[in-house]
């Protein structure tokens, strides 16, 4: 009993308070989402605000559950509740049913359960667990290899269930090694890999290559400081351009430029390969390979989005970037969705009042989209309310996790405050057009037991290991 | 033990950065940007006009002459729209099914969860037997609209016809949208403002699939339709229809003014049409064939067709010589017949002769002297003819009279300086342009301005603006009397007197009395042949009666009637007599019968 009371006291209960308000406010704002005068009642359980009110009583029920369970348990069992999880994506594969394009439900009964949606915590858990091994290095090849299966399993096993959203929030465990001593070059590469992949959509893969090839001109000269041989590469790399393209339309060969420049880049890059091999200049040699790789990369991705993408997804992605508009096509759910919450104000238009959600004009709007009826009712104020709460959850749940005596603890509590993070960045980002519509719902807010349960279930685990930061966990 | 432990700093300042990043955007979207507000108003509103019946028109006499019937606009929204039985659909409607397919192609362009019309004015048959069907029809609906319709088939020209409104007319007035009716010609068009009422607006709100959620504030924005107002006009339907069917198969004009109000009784320009044609569907192709009909029936000779006045001119020479004093009761001038030069006379009497004769008369050598004497009153030419012309300014001649029909034209009666121009200043007089002295040359008047001058000779001196419309009504609002602007002429009214004796005398003494004299009325007339270069002359007439407290006053142009008493003065004795009798004389049914018979249109005959 003494121990239990202990374990009470030691709760952090700022961070239970803010995950009650947000639970609170987002049960709310379902019913404002959702409302309808023949079912006024906020407890009328036919309609989706009763049933969120039945998921909130069992995500407290199974937050209580999990606060009074041992935190050696966690730990002990990280490794088997990720391989759950895992055999559980595949046999959604198998045995699931398709919902909106994606296989990733099973139907048990009248509910309907998302395995994806509990990958989350148990990466996190299993990562944890990996990270805090004894004598763990992360620079090593066995590391990055561990993590990497750790992490690319549930990514791969959930893109097969054609549910890009939640694969892509896997992603986010990147800051999370990050925090663990991955190297900032890595980040740094992966933020010059994005900007590469978003350059090679919005401009054109011949325009991507030539800005590359500059870029690699500029860091030469850097490197070398001396001017007349980067004269040099770049004289042989355009006189071979120029002489391939030529060439290339005098005979009629039908090869598209890019496809002549592509073949100009690899051969002078060979040239200056052989040149810098020889002057043992191997700095420049890894420059060289970058840039060569950065060049198939653009390559690949423009593959990739014309042959491999399905045309839904290739207009989302057009549509993000501003290459595509058409507000009644595929714009159509972030412009609704930008008139609503844009149409509140700065006060909002009043409980219940809001038109945009209210008569469907906001596809989602209990799920997906639900930020849109805070920002119509509730405003500026309400919006900026909302945002401010996550923000304040986040940082708490960085100070926990630094608080953390145990690496186990520490790492995972990163996982739950990343996890979280990439949710709201995505969710609230896409609703007011500044990111990808990818349906990933808004922790705490959006309608649905097994979005609730699990982000419960995410947060709980932590707030346990938290309370008992002073014992020691593991090794 | 931990060397990274510094990386937090940076991962909280990436989540305070997108936070950042988002109350940024959510500041712009939210409170910046007041576009928004409109959208979710655009999406949520529905404007739902009901449109108010157009107001009626009648006759003086309380006769209606254009009432309103129900047309019904076939409407679809094409999001509604599921599979449906398209053989029997075209089958109610008596459509093709290309057609149906063209119109449903154009709704689902226009919006697919907005109403657009498909089919325009139902026939009532189609109407009945789809409403019974149009369940199994979904996403189609009927909107009542109302069409024009006029039980006496008459005064096209002064009616006119209401059609749908034209872009720029929705650009210049923002009260009209897309598909809106409004007056285009006539009445209809003069009274637009008062027959059309006002719009009301119902704002609903409708869901993303345009169904209706209630309404809007609670109804406080909305407006309710006011009807349109009812217009009484000046008219005489009867003797409006009368005056149709004695000018049948002829080309020419009536109109007949109440000269002490300048209410305008009968206003005909033959051939005329029935208005009916322009009404509806029908329109367009009805349109079509009267524009190219080679007798113009659209073409409104009343006011739109200036004729020289021929001989009914003289009695206005004869009043400006009598004000300018430059002849007298007393005054004679001589006549030579046939022999008279510069002008000719055609008739035969007595010489010299006085003015009340020569009206009588229509002696030409009489009016060149007397018009020849006002111009040669003053120093200089141009100055007496400044003079004269000043006195026909003020009996509303070259200048619109300003009814409400807005195509009036002015007619001319030239300037001095076209003279100046023409001959040379100075190398003129009046004998130069004696054709002004009977009613020839380059004198325009239309038969509208003729009329409204018997009117003013009617009542000595002054007229009041001819006008179509008495007065404006509803149920709402006391019928407003209109009122309209008294012009007095710049003749004195004793000068009228001798002037009208002569108009009796044309009547009771002349030929024209075999076909044109009353038994119990007096009246006054003056008829006039008008040279026509291009085949028989016209036949003109314009009188009043009775002489005493005149009732009515008209002008007759009756094309190649050859003479004035030939045509245009028995049609107008016979229309007097009809307003004034209510009936016609056992003695002149027969002329009745002539005049109604009389086919002149082939006497066209194109030199």
């Amino acid at each position: 009993m003494a121990r239990r009371n202990n374990i009470w006291a030691s709760l952090d209960w700022m961070t239970i308070g803010i995950y009650l308000i947000l639970v609170l406010l987002g049960w709310i704002s379902i019913y404002a989402a959702v409302y309808n005068d023949e079912h006024s009642s906020i407890l009328d359980m036919s309609q989706r605000y009763g049933k969120q009110l039945i998921w909130i009583t069992a995500a407290l029920v199974i937050g209580f559950t999990l606060i009074i369970i041992d935190s050696k348990f966690y730990v002990f069992f990280a490794y088997a509740f990720y391989g759950i999880t895992i055999l559980l994506l595949i046999a959604v594969l198998i045995f699931g049913t398709k919902v909106k394009g994606a296989t990733s439900w099973f139907q048990l009964g009248g509910v309907a359960i998302q395995p994806a949606e509990f990958v989350k915590f148990t990466t996190a858990l299993a990562l944890a667990k990996y990270l805090s091994t004894y004598n763990f290095k992360m620079h090593k090849l066995k590391s990055y290899l561990t993590i990497g299966l750790i992490l690319l399993m549930p990514v791969v096993l959930i893109f097969l269930q054609n549910d890009t959203g939640s694969a892509l929030v896997i992603s986010v465990f990147l800051l999370v090694l990050f925090r663990e001593g991955l190297s900032g070059s890595i980040l740094f590469i992966g933020l010059v890999i994005a900007l590469v992949f978003i350059f090679t959509l919005v401009l054109s893969p011949l325009h991507t290559i030539i800005i590359l090839s500059i870029a690699a001109l500029f860091l030469h000269y850097f490197m070398r400081q001396k001017p007349i041989e980067t004269l040099k590469v770049a004289g042989i790399f355009s006189s071979l351009a120029a002489a391939f393209i030529f060439g290339g339309s005098l005979f009629k060969t039908g090869i598209p430029s890019v496809q002549w420049l592509l073949y100009a880049t690899i051969i002078s890059s060979l040239i200056f390969a052989v040149f810098a091999f020889r002057q043992h200049l191997y700095n420049l040699l890894l420059v060289l390979s970058i840039y060569i790789g950065l060049t198939f990369f653009t390559f690949s991705v423009d593959y990739v989005f014309n042959n491999i993408l399905e045309p839904h997804q290739q207009s989302r992605i057009n549509e993000l970037f501003g290459i595509e508009s058409d507000p009644l096509g595929v714009g159509y759910n972030v412009n609704q969705s930008k008139i609503a919450i844009g149409s509140g104000g700065l006060t909002g238009k009043g409980f219940l009042n809001g038109t945009q959600t209210k008569f469907d004009f906001v596809p989602e709007q209990s799920t997906d989209f639900i930020f849109c009826t805070v920002g119509e009712e509730w405003g500026f104020i309400g919006t900026t309310l909302v945002v401010a709460l996550f923000l304040l959850l986040l940082l708490r749940l960085i100070y926990l996790a630094e608080r953390q005596r145990s690496t186990f603890s520490r790492v995972y509590g990163y996982g739950v405050a990343c996890i979280i993070f990439f949710h709201l960045a995505i969710n609230v980002g896409m609703t007011i057009g500044l990111a990808p519509v990818i349906g990933i719902p808004l922790p705490f807010f959006s309608y649905g037991g097994s979005s609730l349960w699990s982000f419960t279930i995410l947060l709980f685990i932590f707030l346990r290991l938290d309370a008992s930061r002073a014992e020691k966990l593991s090794h | 033990m931990d060397n990274y432990s510094k990386r937090k700093y940076l991962i909280g300042a990436i989540f305070i950065l997108v936070a950042l990043v988002f109350f940024v955007r959510l500041f712009r979207l939210q409170v910046v940007n007041n576009d928004y507000k409109q959208y979710a108003t655009r999406n949520v509103l529905r404007r739902v006009v009901t449109y108010p019946a157009r107001g009626l028109i009648y006759d003086r006499n309380g006769d209606l002459l254009v009432y309103n019937k129900a047309s019904y606009d076939l409407l679809v929204t094409p999001r509604e729209v599921s599979a449906f039985d398209t053989t029997a659909f075209c089958e109610i409607l008596e459509i093709q099914k290309e057609e149906l397919i063209a119109g449903l192609d154009k709704a689902k362009n226009y919006s697919r969860y907005k109403p657009s019309v498909i089919i325009k004015q139902l026939s009532p048959e189609s109407y009945a037997v789809l409403q019974e069907k149009l369940f199994r029809f979904p996403g189609f609906f009927v909107q009542t609209r109302t069409l024009r319709e006029y039980p006496e088939k008459t005064a096209g020209h002064v009616l006119g016809y209401v059609g749908e409104v034209n872009r720029s007319k929705i650009q210049e007035d923002p009260y009209y949208t897309q598909g809106d009716y409004i007056g285009i010609t006539g009445l209809e068009k003069a009274y637009e403002e008062e027959l059309r009422g006002q719009k009301g607006v119902n704002f609903q709100l409708v869901d993303v699939h345009n169904r209706p959620k209630g309404n809007y504030r609670d109804g406080k924005s909305d407006t309710l339709a006011v009807l349109g107002k009812n217009l009484v006009t000046t008219l005489d339907a009867d003797l409006q229809a009368y005056a149709e069917y004695l000018m049948d198969n002829k080309k020419g004009s009536v109109v007949a003014i109440e000269p002490a109000t300048g209410e305008v009784l009968a206003f005909l320009s033959a051939p005329t049409y029935d208005p009916s044609l322009l009404v509806g569907r029908a329109r367009g192709t009805n349109y079509q064939k009267l524009a190219q009909d080679t007798l113009k029936p659209i073409f409104n000779r009343a006011i739109r067709a200036a004729y020289p006045p021929g001989s009914t001119f003289k009695l206005f020479n004869a009043l400006i010589a009598l004000q300018e004093n430059t002849i007298n009761l007393q005054t004679q001038f001589s006549c030579n017949g046939p022999l008279s030069r510069p002008i000719r006379c055609t008739h035969n009497h007595i010489s010299p002769i006085s003015v009340r004769n020569a009206i009588r008369e229509s002696c030409n050598p009489f009016f060149w002297n007397t018009f020849n004497s006002i111009v040669r009153k003053y120093p200089r030419a141009d100055e007496g003819y400044k003079v004269w012309r000043e006195h026909l300014i003020s009996c509303g001649l070259s200048q619109r009279l300003g009814t409400e029909l807005s195509n009036e034209l002015p007619g001319n009666i030239p300037e001095v300086g076209y003279y100046n121009h023409y001959y040379g200043e100075g190398h003129w007089n009046g004998l130069t342009i004696r054709s002004m002295a009977i009613g020839q040359g380059e004198l325009l008047i239309t038969p509208f301005q003729l009329a409204n001058m018997a009117a003013t000779i009617a009542n000595r001196g002054y007229y009041i603006t001819p006008h179509f419309v008495k007065s404006v009504w509803s149920i709402e609002n006391e019928p407003k009397e209109l009122n309209f602007e008294r012009h007095v002429t710049t003749i004195d009214p004793e000068h009228f007197e001798v002037v009208i004796e002569g108009m009796q005398a044309v009547i009771e003494e002349s030929n024209t009395r075999y076909y044109s004299k009353l038994d119990s009325i007096i009246i006054c007339g003056k008829t006039g042949t008008v040279q026509n270069p291009h085949g028989s002359d016209h036949s003109v007439f314009i009188a009043f009666a009775p002489k005493e407290n005149p009732q009515i006053a008209i002008s007759v142009y009756v094309e190649n009637g050859v003479w004035g008493a030939r045509y245009a003065a028995p049609i107008a004795s016979l229309i007097i007599e009809k307003y004034l009798n209510d009936s016609i004389a056992p003695r002149r049914i027969s002329i009745e019968t002539r005049m109604h018979e009389a086919n002149l249109l082939n006497s066209f005959q194109p030199k």
